[in-house]
């Protein structure tokens, strides 16, 4: 089945490679197909960004993202461009202290950057304590693939950190999606 | 991986060791993945003050016997047309890559187009033939860029992969063969003049330092590589060869794909919108619908168009204002529907589909 996960935020905080993450784990690990494409434009720190991935269990012919099934949103910014004409059975992670705004669709409210800053110690670190949240509300990719896929892209002796923030974000996500 | 990045693999893995270039978005991944992996490699990187001092440096590097490639995208492609025929003239083996961009002029650094289509073929001066290849995904920016390299040793002439900034910049699995298969140019026999070509059209080649003196001129020359720009015939003799080594071996360079031949309804594409049309066909299955993708656009595999003998109408989803149509157009009797779209993104499957409904 053909999932389509659009990330955005703001210039600075990994958005993109949010969602290069997510599709490494899904192509690389879990042996399905990916495709990530992003807004590729003169925005720079601060300025809204977005990354966006195909998921499928086949091979992926049109490969952009045409109406997202699944957003992760960090920024106010990031929902106005990004996220306000989102589907009515989409699911939407939302950074809480980031985003005022709350869409039509099902929203999980993550406090990803409040945790990262307090509880981690490192604001950097909150787009991959969203990405723990998202695998373990959504179920897109499985916890091993993920796991492997941020071991792979973050910079050699961040390893412990970014691990402990994924895990923080599955525990995020599990209780987001408690009724 | 990113395309980009697939393309400068591509190189490394077919041999290519120099490259002189000058960064360009959507471009710039090759530049930067090069720079970082030829001296490793054993090769040579050089950032060049600009695009017709790289097309330079890539045809002088290629008469060391090197592959060579560069890369840029619309503007600097623009400024690399001099040096191309002059590649063209000498029968320099070299890649030229384009990520293409929205143009004229500077247009849109960031955003995807396939505007440059027959600026690859005609671009420069003169009469002259190349070949030129389209990608669609970023396996294909791997294996078309190998490909590159063994055309345009096998027939001596600039070779362009033609991508967009869509499959440039996306990312997808790829899978990259422990090793690739790579020709080099037939040697120059002894006893044979350095521009003598074999039945093929296609002479010999003696870089320097192999032991033959070559004169090497973008003027007209004979056999030996020397000048003779008066006389009609070495001209004509020349540059009907430079276009014919091309032209005649347009089944041996082809390579394309054909979906659904019996269909009544064709669409025929290159590069990115093939993944559009790709969806359109798997998402209708009991609609037979026609596809021929090419993944060589130049020469044109006009035979490729008999390959739907059933076909009423062509439809050639492209990202400019109707290019490759034309060509399609002077080959086939039938109606040949252009389907442009400019501005930096892909056709949807829904805009492919109302075309379809609204032709067939």
């Amino acid at each position: 089945m053909r999932h389509e996960v659009r990330f955005s935020g703001y210039g600075g905080q990994g958005i993109i490679l949010s969602a290069v993450i997510l599709g490494r784990a899904a192509a690389l690990y879990d042996g399905k197909y990916a495709v990530q494409t992003q807004v590729y434009g003169p925005e720079a720190r601060g300025g809204a960004s977005m990354g966006q991935v195909v998921i499928d269990d086949a091979p992926i012919l049109y490969p952009e993202v045409a109406d997202p099934d699944i957003y992760v949103i960090m920024s106010q910014q990031g929902f106005e461009k990004y996220g306000t004409r989102a589907r009515e059975d989409a699911v939407m992670l939302i950074d809480a202290d980031l985003v005022r705004s709350r869409p039509a669709c099902r929203a999980y409210e993550i406090p990803a950057t409040a945790e990262a800053k307090t509880a981690l110690g490192r604001e950097i670190v909150a787009n991959i304590v969203m990405i723990g949240a998202l695998v373990a509300a959504t179920e897109i990719v499985s916890r091993e693939a993920i796991e492997r896929a941020v071991l792979d892209s973050v910079p050699k002796g961040t390893e412990n950190l970014n691990i402990k923030a994924l895990k923080r974000g599955f525990e995020l996500g599990e209780r987001a999606c408690k009724p | 991986m990113q395309g980009n990045t697939a393309c400068a693999e591509g190189a490394l893995a077919a041999g290519c060791r120099f490259f002189g270039g000058y960064p360009i978005t959507p471009s710039t991944e090759i530049a930067e993945t090069m720079a970082r992996r030829l001296p490793k490699a054993g090769g040579v990187f050089i950032s060049m003050e600009d695009e017709l001092a790289s097309i330079a440096a890539v045809i002088g590097a290629a008469w060391t016997g090197a592959r060579a490639m560069t890369a840029t995208s619309g503007p600097g492609f623009s400024l690399m047309m001099e040096n191309i025929g002059y590649a063209a003239m000498t029968e320099t083996p070299c890649v030229v890559v384009n990520v293409q961009r929205g143009g004229p002029s500077t247009g849109q650094p960031t955003r995807a187009a396939q505007g440059d289509m027959f600026q690859c073929r005609f671009g420069s001066h003169g009469d002259y033939s190349t070949i030129a290849l389209t990608p669609n995904s970023v396996q294909e920016m791997f294996d078309l860029t190998v490909k590159a390299f063994d055309l345009a040793d096998r027939f001596r002439v600039p070779t362009f992969l033609m991508a967009d900034e869509i499959v440039g910049h996306m990312r997808e699995r790829v899978t990259i063969p422990d090793s690739v298969e790579a020709t080099s140019p037939r040697p120059l026999a002894e006893g044979s003049l350095p521009f003598e070509a074999n039945e093929n059209g296609i002479p010999g080649f003696a870089p320097f330092g192999s032991g033959r003196a070559v004169h090497v001129t973008g003027l007209t020359h004979d056999e030996r590589g020397y000048p003779d720009t008066t006389d009609p015939e070495a001209h004509d003799r020349l540059v009907r060869r430079l276009v014919t080594k091309i032209e005649s071996a347009r089944r041996a360079i082809a390579d394309y794909e054909v979906m659904n031949p019996d269909a009544e309804t064709v669409f025929v594409t290159y590069g990115a919108p093939s993944r559009t049309v790709e969806q359109v066909i798997h998402d209708r299955p009991g609609d037979s619908i026609g596809h021929l993708r090419l993944r060589v656009v130049w020469p044109f595999p006009e035979f490729a168009l008999k390959e739907f003998p059933n076909a009423k109408v062509f439809l050639m989803p492209e990202l400019n204002l109707g290019q490759m149509v034309r060509e399609v157009q002077r080959h086939v009797d039938q109606p040949v529907v252009a389907i442009p779209k400019i501005g930096g993104e892909l056709h949807t499957p829904a805009e492919l589909v109302s075309a379809l409904e609204e032709h067939r």
